[in-house]
Protein backbone atom coordinates (compact mmCIF):
# COMPACT_ATOMS: atom_id res chain seq x y z
CA UNK A 1 0.00 0.00 0.00
CA UNK A 2 1.40 3.38 -1.00
CA UNK A 3 2.01 5.92 1.71
CA UNK A 4 1.02 9.51 1.16
CA UNK A 5 3.80 11.54 2.66
CA UNK A 6 3.62 15.32 2.60
CA UNK A 7 6.83 17.27 3.19
CA UNK A 8 4.98 19.76 5.40
CA UNK A 9 3.44 19.51 8.87
CA UNK A 10 1.29 22.64 8.62
CA UNK A 11 -0.42 24.20 5.62
CA UNK A 12 0.88 27.75 5.95
CA UNK A 13 1.20 28.64 2.30
CA UNK A 14 1.79 27.15 -1.13
CA UNK A 15 5.27 28.66 -1.13
CA UNK A 16 6.52 26.04 1.35
CA UNK A 17 5.03 23.10 -0.59
CA UNK A 18 6.57 20.89 -3.27
CA UNK A 19 4.82 19.93 -6.49
CA UNK A 20 4.66 16.36 -5.23
CA UNK A 21 2.80 17.56 -2.09
CA UNK A 22 0.29 19.25 -4.37
CA UNK A 23 -0.15 16.12 -6.46
CA UNK A 24 -0.65 13.90 -3.40
CA UNK A 25 -3.40 16.30 -2.26
CA UNK A 26 -5.04 16.13 -5.71
CA UNK A 27 -4.97 12.32 -5.81
CA UNK A 28 -6.50 12.14 -2.34
CA UNK A 29 -9.09 14.79 -3.23
CA UNK A 30 -10.16 12.67 -6.25
CA UNK A 31 -11.30 9.96 -3.85
CA UNK A 32 -12.96 12.43 -1.48
CA UNK A 33 -14.88 13.95 -4.39
CA UNK A 34 -16.24 10.47 -5.01
CA UNK A 35 -17.16 10.15 -1.31
CA UNK A 36 -19.09 13.46 -1.17
CA UNK A 37 -21.13 12.48 -4.21
CA UNK A 38 -22.45 9.33 -2.53
CA UNK A 39 -25.78 9.23 -0.70
CA UNK A 40 -23.81 8.82 2.57
CA UNK A 41 -21.19 11.56 2.40
CA UNK A 42 -19.34 10.78 5.58
CA UNK A 43 -16.28 8.69 6.43
CA UNK A 44 -14.93 8.00 9.93
CA UNK A 45 -11.25 8.88 9.37
CA UNK A 46 -10.94 11.83 11.78
CA UNK A 47 -13.31 10.58 14.47
CA UNK A 48 -10.72 11.15 17.23
CA UNK A 49 -9.63 14.59 16.02
CA UNK A 50 -10.87 17.94 17.31
CA UNK A 51 -10.56 20.95 15.04
CA UNK A 52 -11.04 24.62 15.94
CA UNK A 53 -12.01 27.02 13.17
CA UNK A 54 -10.73 30.44 14.17
CA UNK A 55 -12.00 33.20 11.93
CA UNK A 56 -10.61 36.60 12.82
CA UNK A 57 -11.98 37.92 9.53
CA UNK A 58 -15.34 37.45 7.80
CA UNK A 59 -15.92 34.48 5.57
CA UNK A 60 -18.88 32.49 4.30
CA UNK A 61 -17.66 30.08 1.66
CA UNK A 62 -14.31 29.12 3.14
CA UNK A 63 -15.72 28.66 6.58
CA UNK A 64 -18.69 26.55 5.52
CA UNK A 65 -16.46 24.57 3.20
CA UNK A 66 -13.95 23.80 5.95
CA UNK A 67 -16.69 22.95 8.40
CA UNK A 68 -18.39 20.58 5.95
CA UNK A 69 -15.05 18.97 5.13
CA UNK A 70 -14.34 18.45 8.84
CA UNK A 71 -17.80 17.06 9.55
CA UNK A 72 -17.66 14.69 6.58
CA UNK A 73 -14.44 13.32 8.00
CA UNK A 74 -16.23 12.84 11.36
CA UNK A 75 -14.02 15.31 13.25
CA UNK A 76 -15.32 17.24 16.24
CA UNK A 77 -15.58 20.91 15.32
CA UNK A 78 -15.62 24.13 17.33
CA UNK A 79 -16.15 27.50 15.70
CA UNK A 80 -14.92 30.86 16.77
CA UNK A 81 -15.32 34.27 15.24
CA UNK A 82 -13.48 37.34 16.40
CA UNK A 83 -16.58 39.53 16.50
CA UNK A 84 -18.16 37.54 19.35
CA UNK A 85 -15.11 36.69 21.46
CA UNK A 86 -12.57 37.88 23.98
CA UNK A 87 -10.44 39.28 21.17
CA UNK A 88 -12.70 42.31 21.53
CA UNK A 89 -11.59 42.52 25.16
CA UNK A 90 -7.95 42.81 24.14
CA UNK A 91 -6.65 39.26 24.32
CA UNK A 92 -3.59 38.53 22.15
CA UNK A 93 -3.65 35.97 19.34
CA UNK A 94 -1.25 33.66 21.15
CA UNK A 95 -3.29 33.76 24.37
CA UNK A 96 -6.52 33.05 22.49
CA UNK A 97 -4.97 30.08 20.74
CA UNK A 98 -3.21 28.72 23.84
CA UNK A 99 -6.50 28.82 25.72
CA UNK A 100 -8.28 26.93 22.99
CA UNK A 101 -5.47 24.38 22.77
CA UNK A 102 -5.60 23.65 26.50
CA UNK A 103 -9.07 22.30 25.82
CA UNK A 104 -7.31 19.56 23.81
CA UNK A 105 -7.72 20.69 20.23
CA UNK A 106 -5.58 18.90 17.61
CA UNK A 107 -5.83 21.16 14.57
CA UNK A 108 -6.46 24.82 13.95
CA UNK A 109 -7.95 26.27 10.80
CA UNK A 110 -7.42 30.00 10.93
CA UNK A 111 -8.15 33.13 8.94
CA UNK A 112 -6.38 36.22 10.20
CA UNK A 113 -5.99 39.76 8.83
CA UNK A 114 -2.23 39.87 9.55
CA UNK A 115 0.07 38.32 6.95
CA UNK A 116 2.32 35.74 8.63
CA UNK A 117 0.04 35.15 11.65
CA UNK A 118 0.08 31.42 10.86
CA UNK A 119 3.85 31.23 10.61
CA UNK A 120 4.06 32.89 14.00
CA UNK A 121 1.62 30.41 15.56
CA UNK A 122 3.29 27.38 13.98
CA UNK A 123 6.49 28.29 15.80
CA UNK A 124 4.72 28.67 19.13
CA UNK A 125 2.21 25.82 19.37
CA UNK A 126 2.11 22.07 18.85
CA UNK A 127 -1.18 21.79 16.98
CA UNK A 128 -1.35 21.48 13.19
CA UNK A 129 -2.10 24.87 11.65
CA UNK A 130 -4.03 25.34 8.42
CA UNK A 131 -4.09 28.74 6.77
CA UNK A 132 -7.55 29.79 5.59
CA UNK A 133 -6.25 33.20 4.51
CA UNK A 134 -3.75 35.56 6.12
CA UNK A 135 -4.19 39.21 5.15
CA UNK A 136 -2.94 39.90 1.63
CA UNK A 137 -0.42 37.04 1.84
CA UNK A 138 -1.69 33.54 1.04
CA UNK A 139 -4.89 31.48 0.81
CA UNK A 140 -3.46 28.05 0.05
CA UNK A 141 -6.62 25.92 0.01
CA UNK A 142 -8.22 28.31 -2.50
CA UNK A 143 -5.21 27.92 -4.81
CA UNK A 144 -5.34 24.13 -4.42
CA UNK A 145 -9.03 23.96 -5.25
CA UNK A 146 -8.57 26.32 -8.21
CA UNK A 147 -5.78 24.15 -9.60
CA UNK A 148 -7.79 20.99 -8.86
CA UNK A 149 -10.69 22.44 -10.87
CA UNK A 150 -8.36 23.32 -13.75
CA UNK A 151 -6.97 19.78 -13.65
CA UNK A 152 -10.48 18.39 -14.20
CA UNK A 153 -10.65 20.26 -17.51
CA UNK A 154 -7.12 19.93 -18.89
CA UNK A 155 -4.87 16.89 -19.07
CA UNK A 156 -1.73 18.71 -17.95
CA UNK A 157 -0.53 21.97 -16.41
CA UNK A 158 2.64 21.99 -18.50
CA UNK A 159 2.43 24.91 -20.90
CA UNK A 160 -1.13 25.81 -19.88
CA UNK A 161 -1.81 29.57 -19.99
CA UNK A 162 -3.59 30.84 -16.90
CA UNK A 163 -4.55 34.49 -16.50
CA UNK A 164 -5.38 36.04 -13.14
CA UNK A 165 -7.38 39.20 -13.70
CA UNK A 166 -8.26 41.97 -11.25
CA UNK A 167 -6.91 43.31 -7.97
CA UNK A 168 -3.61 41.42 -7.72
CA UNK A 169 -2.11 43.74 -5.13
CA UNK A 170 -4.56 42.99 -2.32
CA UNK A 171 -5.32 39.40 -3.26
CA UNK A 172 -4.04 36.44 -1.28
CA UNK A 173 -5.77 34.23 -3.83
CA UNK A 174 -3.60 35.68 -6.60
CA UNK A 175 -0.35 35.05 -4.76
CA UNK A 176 -1.20 31.49 -3.74
CA UNK A 177 -2.47 30.73 -7.23
CA UNK A 178 0.71 32.09 -8.75
CA UNK A 179 2.92 29.90 -6.52
CA UNK A 180 0.75 26.84 -7.09
CA UNK A 181 0.44 27.14 -10.87
CA UNK A 182 4.15 27.86 -11.35
CA UNK A 183 5.05 24.78 -9.28
CA UNK A 184 2.78 22.69 -11.51
CA UNK A 185 4.38 24.05 -14.69
CA UNK A 186 1.71 26.46 -15.99
CA UNK A 187 2.36 29.90 -17.49
CA UNK A 188 0.79 32.66 -15.42
CA UNK A 189 -0.15 36.15 -16.58
CA UNK A 190 -1.43 38.79 -14.19
CA UNK A 191 -3.73 41.44 -15.60
CA UNK A 192 -5.38 44.50 -14.08
CA UNK A 193 -4.99 48.25 -13.65
CA UNK A 194 -1.34 49.19 -13.08
CA UNK A 195 -2.16 50.54 -9.62
CA UNK A 196 -3.41 47.11 -8.54
CA UNK A 197 -0.42 45.09 -9.75
CA UNK A 198 2.54 45.05 -7.34
CA UNK A 199 5.86 46.24 -8.73
CA UNK A 200 8.47 43.53 -9.40
CA UNK A 201 5.86 40.75 -9.27
CA UNK A 202 7.56 39.41 -12.46
CA UNK A 203 10.35 38.21 -10.16
CA UNK A 204 7.96 35.44 -9.05
CA UNK A 205 7.72 34.15 -12.61
CA UNK A 206 4.55 35.80 -13.90
CA UNK A 207 3.96 37.97 -16.98
CA UNK A 208 2.12 41.20 -16.50
CA UNK A 209 -0.39 42.73 -18.89
CA UNK A 210 -2.69 45.72 -18.69
CA UNK A 211 -4.81 44.65 -21.64
CA UNK A 212 -7.70 42.34 -20.77
CA UNK A 213 -8.78 41.52 -24.33
CA UNK A 214 -5.27 40.46 -25.28
CA UNK A 215 -4.91 38.45 -22.06
CA UNK A 216 -8.18 36.60 -22.67
CA UNK A 217 -7.01 35.75 -26.20
CA UNK A 218 -3.81 34.28 -24.75
CA UNK A 219 -5.40 32.39 -21.87
CA UNK A 220 -6.70 28.82 -21.59
CA UNK A 221 -8.06 29.68 -18.17
CA UNK A 222 -9.06 33.09 -16.77
CA UNK A 223 -9.37 33.41 -13.01
CA UNK A 224 -11.27 36.63 -12.33
CA UNK A 225 -10.75 38.17 -8.90
CA UNK A 226 -13.14 40.20 -6.83
CA UNK A 227 -12.71 43.95 -6.73
CA UNK A 228 -12.64 44.74 -3.07
CA UNK A 229 -15.03 47.66 -2.95
CA UNK A 230 -13.29 49.22 0.02
CA UNK A 231 -10.20 49.73 -2.17
CA UNK A 232 -11.99 52.14 -4.40
CA UNK A 233 -12.06 54.69 -1.59
CA UNK A 234 -8.27 54.74 -1.45
CA UNK A 235 -7.95 55.91 -5.04
CA UNK A 236 -6.49 52.88 -6.80
CA UNK A 237 -8.86 53.53 -9.71
CA UNK A 238 -11.13 56.48 -10.52
CA UNK A 239 -14.54 54.79 -10.30
CA UNK A 240 -16.18 51.39 -10.24
CA UNK A 241 -17.83 52.18 -13.54
CA UNK A 242 -14.51 52.90 -15.15
CA UNK A 243 -13.08 49.66 -13.76
CA UNK A 244 -16.05 47.74 -15.12
CA UNK A 245 -15.64 49.31 -18.58
CA UNK A 246 -11.94 48.48 -18.85
CA UNK A 247 -11.46 45.32 -16.81
CA UNK A 248 -14.91 43.79 -16.27
CA UNK A 249 -15.32 40.50 -18.19
CA UNK A 250 -18.38 40.74 -20.41
CA UNK A 251 -19.95 38.48 -23.01
CA UNK A 252 -19.10 40.95 -25.78
CA UNK A 253 -15.42 40.52 -24.90
CA UNK A 254 -15.68 36.73 -25.05
CA UNK A 255 -17.57 36.92 -28.37
CA UNK A 256 -14.53 38.49 -29.99
CA UNK A 257 -12.23 35.62 -29.04
CA UNK A 258 -11.20 32.75 -31.29
CA UNK A 259 -11.38 30.42 -28.32
CA UNK A 260 -13.00 31.29 -25.01
CA UNK A 261 -11.00 30.38 -21.91
CA UNK A 262 -12.42 28.58 -18.91
CA UNK A 263 -13.79 31.25 -16.55
CA UNK A 264 -13.14 30.97 -12.81
CA UNK A 265 -13.88 33.21 -9.84
CA UNK A 266 -12.98 32.52 -6.21
CA UNK A 267 -16.08 34.37 -4.96
CA UNK A 268 -17.80 36.35 -3.66
CA UNK A 269 -18.68 37.84 -7.04
CA UNK A 270 -19.63 41.44 -7.70
CA UNK A 271 -21.95 40.72 -10.61
CA UNK A 272 -21.84 43.46 -13.21
CA UNK A 273 -18.49 44.75 -11.92
CA UNK A 274 -15.50 42.44 -12.46
CA UNK A 275 -17.66 39.83 -14.18
CA UNK A 276 -21.02 40.17 -15.91
CA UNK A 277 -23.89 37.87 -15.01
CA UNK A 278 -24.05 36.45 -18.51
CA UNK A 279 -20.40 35.32 -18.24
CA UNK A 280 -20.70 34.03 -14.67
CA UNK A 281 -23.73 31.91 -15.61
CA UNK A 282 -22.41 30.78 -19.00
CA UNK A 283 -21.13 27.34 -19.94
CA UNK A 284 -17.59 28.71 -19.89
CA UNK A 285 -17.80 29.26 -16.16
CA UNK A 286 -16.79 26.58 -13.63
CA UNK A 287 -17.43 28.76 -10.60
CA UNK A 288 -19.81 26.34 -8.89
CA UNK A 289 -17.49 23.39 -9.63
CA UNK A 290 -14.81 25.30 -7.75
CA UNK A 291 -17.07 25.49 -4.71
CA UNK A 292 -17.86 21.77 -4.88
CA UNK A 293 -14.19 20.88 -5.27
CA UNK A 294 -13.37 23.10 -2.30
CA UNK A 295 -14.88 20.59 0.10
CA UNK A 296 -13.05 17.61 -1.44
CA UNK A 297 -9.69 19.43 -1.51
CA UNK A 298 -10.06 20.58 2.10
CA UNK A 299 -10.98 17.04 3.16
CA UNK A 300 -7.77 15.84 1.51
CA UNK A 301 -5.66 18.50 3.26
CA UNK A 302 -7.19 17.74 6.68
CA UNK A 303 -6.89 13.99 6.17
CA UNK A 304 -3.27 14.09 5.08
CA UNK A 305 -2.12 16.51 7.77
CA UNK A 306 -4.07 14.76 10.56
CA UNK A 307 -2.53 11.44 9.54
CA UNK A 308 1.00 12.76 9.89
CA UNK A 309 0.64 13.80 13.50
CA UNK A 310 1.23 10.56 15.35
CA UNK B 1 14.09 -16.42 3.95
CA UNK B 2 11.03 -17.05 1.87
CA UNK B 3 9.06 -20.20 1.26
CA UNK B 4 6.71 -20.83 -1.65
CA UNK B 5 3.21 -21.56 -0.40
CA UNK B 6 1.56 -21.87 -3.81
CA UNK B 7 3.30 -22.46 -7.12
CA UNK B 8 1.79 -21.29 -10.38
CA UNK B 9 0.04 -24.62 -11.13
CA UNK B 10 -1.45 -25.10 -7.72
CA UNK B 11 -2.29 -21.39 -7.57
CA UNK B 12 -4.28 -21.79 -10.77
CA UNK B 13 -6.07 -24.88 -9.47
CA UNK B 14 -6.98 -23.05 -6.27
CA UNK B 15 -8.47 -20.12 -8.19
CA UNK B 16 -10.50 -22.52 -10.34
CA UNK B 17 -11.80 -24.29 -7.26
CA UNK B 18 -12.80 -20.98 -5.67
CA UNK B 19 -14.73 -19.89 -8.76
CA UNK B 20 -16.45 -23.30 -8.93
CA UNK B 21 -17.54 -22.88 -5.32
CA UNK B 22 -18.97 -19.47 -6.15
CA UNK B 23 -20.86 -20.87 -9.14
CA UNK B 24 -22.23 -23.67 -6.98
CA UNK B 25 -23.61 -21.23 -4.38
CA UNK B 26 -24.66 -18.32 -6.59
CA UNK B 27 -25.81 -19.99 -9.82
CA UNK B 28 -26.34 -17.30 -12.46
CA UNK B 29 -25.41 -14.43 -10.08
CA UNK B 30 -28.79 -12.76 -10.72
CA UNK B 31 -28.88 -11.15 -7.27
CA UNK B 32 -25.18 -11.34 -6.41
CA UNK B 33 -22.42 -8.79 -6.86
CA UNK B 34 -18.66 -9.16 -6.50
CA UNK B 35 -16.56 -6.48 -4.82
CA UNK B 36 -12.76 -6.56 -4.70
CA UNK B 37 -10.96 -4.70 -1.92
CA UNK B 38 -8.39 -2.13 -3.04
CA UNK B 39 -5.52 -2.37 -3.67
CA UNK B 40 -4.28 -5.99 -3.42
CA UNK B 41 -7.64 -7.74 -3.40
CA UNK B 42 -8.50 -6.45 -6.86
CA UNK B 43 -5.93 -8.68 -8.60
CA UNK B 44 -7.71 -11.67 -7.13
CA UNK B 45 -11.20 -10.36 -7.83
CA UNK B 46 -10.29 -9.53 -11.44
CA UNK B 47 -8.96 -13.05 -11.91
CA UNK B 48 -11.97 -14.71 -10.27
CA UNK B 49 -14.26 -12.60 -12.41
CA UNK B 50 -12.55 -13.66 -15.63
CA UNK B 51 -12.60 -17.32 -14.57
CA UNK B 52 -16.35 -17.07 -13.90
CA UNK B 53 -16.93 -15.49 -17.30
CA UNK B 54 -14.77 -18.13 -18.95
CA UNK B 55 -16.93 -20.81 -17.36
CA UNK B 56 -20.17 -19.10 -18.36
CA UNK B 57 -19.78 -16.32 -20.97
CA UNK B 58 -23.50 -15.45 -20.68
CA UNK B 59 -23.05 -14.45 -17.06
CA UNK B 60 -24.04 -10.85 -16.22
CA UNK B 61 -21.85 -9.93 -13.26
CA UNK B 62 -22.18 -6.80 -11.18
CA UNK B 63 -18.60 -6.07 -10.30
CA UNK B 64 -17.00 -3.29 -8.25
CA UNK B 65 -13.85 -2.21 -6.44
CA UNK B 66 -13.95 -0.86 -2.90
CA UNK B 67 -11.34 1.31 -1.19
CA UNK B 68 -11.40 1.17 2.59
CA UNK B 69 -8.62 3.68 3.35
CA UNK B 70 -10.95 6.23 4.97
CA UNK B 71 -12.60 3.54 7.12
CA UNK B 72 -9.44 2.02 8.62
CA UNK B 73 -9.24 1.95 12.40
CA UNK B 74 -5.46 2.48 12.47
CA UNK B 75 -5.44 5.98 10.96
CA UNK B 76 -3.17 8.20 13.11
CA UNK B 77 -1.57 5.11 14.63
CA UNK B 78 0.54 4.78 11.51
CA UNK B 79 3.47 7.10 10.92
CA UNK B 80 2.03 8.28 7.59
CA UNK B 81 -1.46 8.16 6.08
CA UNK B 82 -2.12 5.75 3.21
CA UNK B 83 -2.82 6.90 -0.32
CA UNK B 84 -6.43 6.07 -1.18
CA UNK B 85 -7.36 4.15 -4.33
CA UNK B 86 -10.47 4.62 -6.47
CA UNK B 87 -13.74 3.07 -5.38
CA UNK B 88 -15.65 1.93 -8.46
CA UNK B 89 -19.09 0.72 -7.53
CA UNK B 90 -21.69 1.75 -10.09
CA UNK B 91 -24.62 -0.11 -8.57
CA UNK B 92 -26.41 -0.27 -5.24
CA UNK B 93 -25.93 -3.23 -2.94
CA UNK B 94 -29.37 -2.85 -1.35
CA UNK B 95 -30.90 -6.29 -0.77
CA UNK B 96 -28.19 -8.00 -2.81
CA UNK B 97 -25.82 -10.79 -1.91
CA UNK B 98 -22.33 -9.34 -1.84
CA UNK B 99 -19.12 -11.34 -2.20
CA UNK B 100 -16.15 -9.44 -0.80
CA UNK B 101 -12.78 -10.51 -2.15
CA UNK B 102 -9.36 -9.91 -0.62
CA UNK B 103 -6.03 -11.69 -1.03
CA UNK B 104 -4.94 -12.31 2.57
CA UNK B 105 -7.17 -12.51 5.67
CA UNK B 106 -4.96 -11.68 8.63
CA UNK B 107 -6.19 -9.63 11.62
CA UNK B 108 -9.68 -9.13 10.12
CA UNK B 109 -9.47 -5.35 10.49
CA UNK B 110 -9.51 -4.70 6.75
CA UNK B 111 -12.70 -6.74 6.44
CA UNK B 112 -14.24 -4.90 9.39
CA UNK B 113 -13.53 -1.61 7.59
CA UNK B 114 -14.90 -3.03 4.33
CA UNK B 115 -18.13 -4.07 6.05
CA UNK B 116 -18.53 -0.49 7.29
CA UNK B 117 -17.63 1.02 3.91
CA UNK B 118 -20.02 -1.21 1.97
CA UNK B 119 -22.97 0.26 3.86
CA UNK B 120 -22.49 3.48 1.87
CA UNK B 121 -23.89 1.65 -1.13
CA UNK B 122 -26.98 0.14 0.47
CA UNK B 123 -27.87 -2.61 2.91
CA UNK B 124 -26.89 -5.97 1.44
CA UNK B 125 -29.09 -8.96 2.25
CA UNK B 126 -25.96 -11.02 2.88
CA UNK B 127 -22.20 -10.52 2.73
CA UNK B 128 -19.77 -13.35 2.06
CA UNK B 129 -15.99 -13.27 2.13
CA UNK B 130 -13.60 -14.95 -0.28
CA UNK B 131 -9.87 -14.92 0.45
CA UNK B 132 -6.91 -16.63 -1.15
CA UNK B 133 -4.89 -17.00 2.07
CA UNK B 134 -6.37 -17.33 5.55
CA UNK B 135 -3.81 -16.76 8.34
CA UNK B 136 -6.16 -18.33 10.81
CA UNK B 137 -4.26 -17.92 14.08
CA UNK B 138 -3.64 -14.18 13.78
CA UNK B 139 -7.15 -12.81 14.03
CA UNK B 140 -8.01 -9.76 16.18
CA UNK B 141 -11.73 -9.92 15.44
CA UNK B 142 -14.38 -12.63 15.05
CA UNK B 143 -14.30 -12.61 11.25
CA UNK B 144 -14.11 -15.75 9.08
CA UNK B 145 -13.96 -16.38 5.35
CA UNK B 146 -16.69 -18.30 3.52
CA UNK B 147 -14.36 -19.36 0.71
CA UNK B 148 -10.68 -19.97 1.38
CA UNK B 149 -7.88 -20.82 -1.03
CA UNK B 150 -5.29 -21.92 1.48
CA UNK B 151 -5.00 -21.87 5.26
CA UNK B 152 -1.62 -20.81 6.59
CA UNK B 153 -0.34 -21.12 10.13
CA UNK B 154 2.43 -18.58 10.58
CA UNK B 155 3.95 -16.46 13.28
CA UNK B 156 2.85 -12.88 13.74
CA UNK B 157 6.19 -11.61 12.44
CA UNK B 158 5.78 -13.52 9.18
CA UNK B 159 4.50 -11.94 6.02
CA UNK B 160 2.53 -13.45 3.15
CA UNK B 161 2.86 -11.96 -0.31
CA UNK B 162 0.72 -12.85 -3.31
CA UNK B 163 2.45 -12.21 -6.64
CA UNK B 164 0.68 -11.72 -9.95
CA UNK B 165 1.99 -11.64 -13.52
CA UNK B 166 1.78 -8.38 -15.42
CA UNK B 167 -1.15 -9.67 -17.51
CA UNK B 168 -3.13 -10.27 -14.28
CA UNK B 169 -2.62 -14.03 -14.16
CA UNK B 170 -1.30 -15.81 -11.09
CA UNK B 171 2.42 -16.30 -10.34
CA UNK B 172 3.02 -17.58 -6.80
CA UNK B 173 2.35 -17.03 -3.10
CA UNK B 174 5.34 -16.54 -0.81
CA UNK B 175 5.78 -16.69 2.96
CA UNK B 176 8.54 -14.56 4.48
CA UNK B 177 9.67 -15.30 8.01
CA UNK B 178 9.89 -11.60 8.92
CA UNK B 179 8.30 -8.54 7.40
CA UNK B 180 11.51 -6.67 6.64
CA UNK B 181 12.73 -9.55 4.46
CA UNK B 182 9.90 -8.87 2.10
CA UNK B 183 12.08 -7.46 -0.68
Amino acid sequence: MTKAQLSIRHLLGIKEMSSSDINIIFQTADEFKDVINRPIKKVPSLRDVTIANLFFENSTRTRISFELAEKRLSADVVNFSASSSSVKKGETLLDTVMNILSMKVDMIVMRHPSPGAHHFLARKVDATIINAGDGTHEHPTQALLDAFSIRENFSTFKGLNVAIIGDIKHSRVALSNLFCLKKLGANVRLCGPSTLIPKHIEELGADVSFNVQETLEWADVANVLRIQLERQQSGYFPSLREYQMHFGISMSMLDKLREVPLIMHPGPMNRGLEISSSVADSDYSIILDQVENGVAVRMAVLYLLAGQRA
Amino acid sequence: MSKILLQKNKFNLTLRRLSQELLENHGNFSNTCIIGIQPRGTYLSNRIRSLLLMENPQLILEYGLLDITFHRDDFRLRAKPLQPHPTEINFVTEAKRVILIDDVLYTGRTIQAALAAINHFGRPSEVELLVLIDRRFNRHLPIQADYTGLRVDALNEAYVRVDWEEDGSEREVLLFSAKNEEI
